[in-house]
Parts: C-alpha cells; structure tokens; sequence
C-alpha cells in the first residue's frame, strides 16, 4: 500500500529520489567529530526562530507607539507568550554561536577549499543575512538600547562620502530613528530576509551534497570507493548521523533550555537591562554596545580612529572571509597535517577574536583600544599573510584513507 | 574531545557581566520568588505607599490576585486604590503633566523597573533616603543623586542623616557589605526599626522582581522539568547512536 502510494508519487515527484540522493544514500565521511555538530544544529536553530517568529508576530504590534507594550504584552498576557519570546531571544545568541563554532570548524579542517570554494560563499552570504537579520531583529522590541544601538549602526553610513547623509535617511524613512524604520525592519525581519537565509541554506546544502562533505583529515573519500561504487570510508547520513544528530540536539537542546528557564538575560548578554525601558530619543543609556555577537566587529569599528576607515575595517574584517579559498595555497587541508605557523596563526585569529569581542562590551579607553588595535591587525594578518605562510609552512604528509 | 569541549564550553561562558553604571549601588538583594507571604506583603506596601504616584501599567490586579494567592475580594477592597476594575491593567492615580509639574519630573512606571535596573539597585534605592536641606523634598538619595521622590516611606523607616565617611566605619548591625557601604544614623525613629525597615525594603524589590517578569514563578520548576526531560532523550539518543553505529569501524 506504502509502496503504491509511494510509486504514485514519485512518477510525480522526486519524493524518493530526493530523499536518498539528500539523506538515504548521502555518504558522509565515518570520521566525523565534535565540530561537526553544528551544520544540523543551525538548521535546527534556523527553524526555532522560523517557527517562534511567526507566533511572536502573531501578537507583535509594529510601530513605535505601539511595539514596546506588545512585547510587554507578550511576556505577560499571551499563553506561553514568555517562553515563545524566549526561546527567540535565546535562539538569536545560540544562532551566532552555533555558526561561529561551525565556521571555525571549516578554518581547522579546509572546509573551504577546492572543490568547495561555493559551499564556503554560500555560507559567507547566511553570515552576512545572518547579522542583517539579527541587527533587525533587535530593533523591533522598541527599547532604549534597540533605539541607540540602531542609531549608531544606521549612522555608520553617513561616513559614506557623498553620498552618506542621504542614504542613512534613505534607510532610516526619516532623519531619526522612528515609526517608519521600525515598520521597514519588521517587513525585512519577518519577510525579506528569513527568504534569502532559508534560500541561501537551500544553496549551501545543495552545493554541499554536490561535492561531498570535508572531513577532520580533510582528504577526499570519493577518492576511495569500494565494490558497491561508495566510498569506502562513506556511511550513508540516514541512518548513521540522523541518530548521531540526534544525540547532539540532545544535548544543544539541555544547555538552551538552561538558558531560557534559568538564565534568559544571560546576565546582560543575552536581553540588556536597558533594553527594559522603553526606546527615548532624549535618553541615551550610559554605555551604548550593540549585543555580544557583534562585539568583535565594533571592537574593530572603534579601534580606527577614521569613522570612514572603521566603517572599512568592520565590513572588510567580515567580507574577506569570502575569498579564503583563493588565500590558502597549502598542499594539505586539514590542521591535522598543515605546520606549526598555520596552528599559532589560527590560535591567534581565535584569540584576537575573542578579545575584540571583549573590548566590544567595554566602555573605550586608551589601554583597550590598543588592545583592540593590535588584535585587528592580528586578525587581519591571518587573511593577509596566508598566502605567503601557507606555503612556506612545513606540512606533513596526509593520510590516503581516513585516520580514526 | 575532553579538550574540544571545554574549549567550547569557555566560548559559550560570559566574559563579564555588565556593570550596572555608574551609580553607587551599596547593599546586594537576592530576591525570592518562593517567598508567598514576601510578595503579598510586598504587593500590600506597593499598594499603599507607591501607587499613588507609580503605575504598573504592564500588570493586571487579577493576575497579582492569581499569582500571588490573594482571594479577589480581598484585593478589591484592601489593594486596589484606583478607580479600576479587577481585570484593569494598574494605572496611576496622578495625571503625568501634572505629576511633572509637581516634582519637576513625572513620576516612572515601574512594570519593568526591577528588569531595568537590577533587585539591588531598587533595594539600595529604598534604604538610601537621607536627610538633605538643599533639596525641596528635604531629603536625597544616595542610589540616585537629586532625586525628585519625596521619602515616601519615611513613616516606617524614619529619617536618617548620612555620616561622612571620615566619621568612621563602626558596625551599624545588621549585614555588611565591606567598607564602601553607606554610614546613616537614624534621626528620627519611624514606625519600624532598622531590621523591619530592611524586611519591607526586601519585600518591596521581590514584589517588584516578581511584577517585573510574572514568568518568574513558574519559569524555573518548569525548567527543571524540561531538563530533566531533555537529559532522559539525550541518553536515550546516546544508548540509539551506540546501537546504530556498532558495525561502523
């Protein structure tokens, strides 16, 4: 009867075809490890603020007069309304750093090398839609440090030359933030955007299933296939890693239910204290910080002393990662065979990294923002000098078949 | 894997936690959502000494009577100084320009005040009131310097005048809380003494923790719950990977 049906469907549609080209008879490499959890989890997250997005918008009223009451609204008047808000707000920050963790596992692996230069762009462009989503996204509340913060990314623009006065208006609706930016970054966080980020996933797996999945020793196993014509160090992702994902959403799923009953406002991190007091164009919080995934880039916007140069730096510190794949001329992929240069050089990157987005958080001051200055440069060096140390940097030679 | 983990782990924790600005914020206030009778009591002060100036436009009289146990009669008779019904979200009583107009400053709504400025900022706020001739109330505060809010409940805790610092630190009683904290001397008694005032001060900032996010009260045995719950599927989902993944070398 299943089969009937089944038969039926597929002389109409590719139902089983794409379920085994995708998932059934999709050969992922068998030595997966820990780092490569955090694919399905951004899938999971994705659906998480797709699905509570779309409850939180049934009660959201969009407008100035109007926002910051209904999420007061939400909180205490609608069923569950608290947790659906929460499982948002949370779902944002675990968004970032489920997608910081999975980005920093394609630097240690070579993720981004050819063949896989697309997949790679692909997943650039979901960071980019990512951080436009999330910026929008924490407008809509309608508290003093949304309005703030939106007022001081918005006016980045206005370093534009010419130009700049003009397009901060343009994307403002008015010459301060107000009623019509708020309605435009609803129209964007609800509508445009979550289509160009679940469009752009589409992509990223497409490109993926197309040339395969890297791996921690990061040689290709289609290179190795067995009689059956599969790779030989391939297991099929259904059932073998749907059940291994299962076990990472297990335990993803317990630290993010730890954060939204016992620590929603992650002590500032997560939901600020001024943000508990409705937006005031007259009242400017003490310390104006945008929220903690974006740290690093304003750590880097402030350590130029040039408004314009900052605006540079911030875009290009994000904006270099897409020709990665051009900048690495290592024989070997993974940090398992490539030389001591590359290691210290990506312990620095993740270190500078994490202090910026330290600094970020902080009031500026003489000591931090030379801090700030010397881990910019180090960032940036990782990009900038790659092509010269990932040649000269000894590497070891690689496996044929997969260790593990 | 021990090592990847715990790499992980100091990337997720918080690097500080955010200052709470550059207030002077001297006593620390751990509020207590278990605390029934601490709220009711709480709620009761709110009532009779706050409301008629502070609105709490975010909260219903019925979801406080609900949450807090308080039979709606009681409420209705005993707590509501408004001309509101049960269902009604609680409004002040004073309009706001002419509230503005008679401290200079009309007075805030205080829904979200405890999620804005932190349990021990308002508790620290409560207890920091001093006498102060320059000011047109005659009193000061130390929380927030200028403050247009007379000492409103200076008839339970009395008038107290600020020692300067090189006066000393002996022992008030009471907790302390290193030597940055305030030295006040009562100058006249009100209808509570010292301990007392400090209880209704607690009460008051975990009545207004609790209004601030109602949530609270069922969000943490929820939570256990979920955990609990969650830890069960992922050793469950553990014991199923283990079982799948026997044949795969």
């Amino acid at each position: 009867m299943a089969n009937r049906f089944m038969g039926w469907v597929d002389e109409r549609f590719p139902a089983t075809q794409l379920w085994n080209e995708h998932i059934a008879q999709y050969y992922a490499p068998k030595n997966f490890n820990f780092w490569y959890y955090f694919g399905s989890l951004a899938m999971l997250v994705l659906v998480n603020q797709l699905v509570t997005g779309i409850w939180l918008a049934m009660f959201y009223k969009p407008g100035a007069a109007t926002a910051f009451g209904s999420v007061a609204y939400i909180m205490r008047d609608v069923e569950w309304g608290w947790l659906i808000r929460y499982m948002h707000s949370t779902g944002a920050s675990f968004f970032f750093i489920v997608v910081y963790l999975h980005m920093f596992r394609a630097l240690l692996y070579g993720s981004y090398r050819k063949p896989r230069e697309l997949l790679w762009i692909f997943g650039c462009l979901i960071f980019l839609a990512l951080m436009a989503e999330a910026f929008m996204g924490y407008v809509l509340p309608w508290g003093n440090m949304s309005y703030w913060g939106a007022q001081v990314i918005i006016s980045l623009f206005s370093a534009i030359p010419v130009v700049g006065e003009q397009l901060t208006t343009w994307i403002r609706g008015d010459f301060v933030i107000g009623d019509a930016t708020l309605n435009r970054f609803f129209a964007l966080h609800v509508v445009a955007l979550p289509f160009v980020l679940v469009g752009l996933v589409i992509a990223h797996i497409m490109a993926l299933h197309h040339v395969g999945s890297n791996n921690p020793d990061g040689i290709e196993i289609k290179a190795n296939k067995n009689a059956d014509g599969h790779p030989a160090d391939g297991i099929p992702f259904h059932p073998y890693y749907t059940v291994k994902d299962l076990f990472g959403v297990g335990v993803f799923l317990t630290l993010f239910a730890g954060v939204i009953f016992f620590a929603p406002e992650f002590g500032g991190f997560f939901l600020e204290p001024p943000n508990f007091t409705e937006a005031n164009p007259s009242v400017t919080p003490e310390h104006i910080a945008p929220v903690w995934y974006f740290t690093p880039f304003y750590a880097m916007l402030r350590a130029v002393p040039d408004k314009l140069g900052g605006v540079i730096t911030m875009f290009a510190a994000v904006l270099i990662l897409f020709v990665l794949p051009w900048l690495d001329r290592s024989k070997v992929r993974s940090i398992r065979y490539k030389g001591l240069i590359f290691k210290i050089m990506l312990a620095a990157l993740a270190i500078s990294f994490l202090i910026l987005g330290y600094i970020g958080t902080q009031p500026p001051s003489p000591a931090l923002t030379l801090t700030a200055r010397i881990a910019t440069i180090v960032y940036f060096a990782f990009f900038l000098l790659m092509p010269v140390y990932s040649v000269i940097d000894r590497t070891k030679p690689v496996p044929e078949r997969v260790t593990e | 894997m021990m090592r990847q983990l715990l790499f992980a782990l100091v990337v997720l924790m918080p690097m500080s936690v955010f200052a709470a600005g550059g207030e002077s914020v001297p006593y620390h206030f751990d509020a207590n959502m278990g605390n029934q009778a601490s709220l009711q009591r709480g709620a009761k002060l709110f009532m009779n000494y706050c409301s008629g100036c502070h609105s709490l436009q975010y909260m219903r009289y019925q979801r406080i009577a609900d949450d807090l146990e308080i039979p709606v009669d009681v409420m209705e008779s005993n707590l509501m100084m408004t001309q509101g019904k049960i269902h009604d979200t609680i409004q002040g009583t004073m309009p706001a320009e002419k509230a503005a107009e008679w401290f200079g400053k009309a007075p805030p709504d205080l829904s979200l005040a405890a999620r804005a400025h932190g349990a021990d900022w308002i508790y620290s706020f409560l207890r920091s009131f001093y006498i102060d001739d320059s000011r047109p109330t005659g009193v000061n505060n130390l929380v927030m310097s200028n403050t247009a809010m007379p000492a409103v409940l200076a008839p339970l805790q009395g008038y107290q005048a600020l020692k300067h610092a090189e006066e000393g630190h002996e022992e008030s009683g009471g907790e302390s809380h290193g030597s940055d904290e305030p030295q006040f001397e009562i100058v006249q008694e009100g209808q509570l003494n010292p301990a007392e005032y400090r209880a209704a001060a607690g009460d008051l900032t975990n009545f207004l923790v609790y209004v601030a996010e109602p949530a609270k009260l069922v969000r943490y045995s929820l939570g256990f719950k979920v955990i609990l719950f969650l830890l069960l599927f992922t050793g469950l989902a553990y014991m199923l990977k283990r079982e799948f993944w026997r044949d795969v070398h």
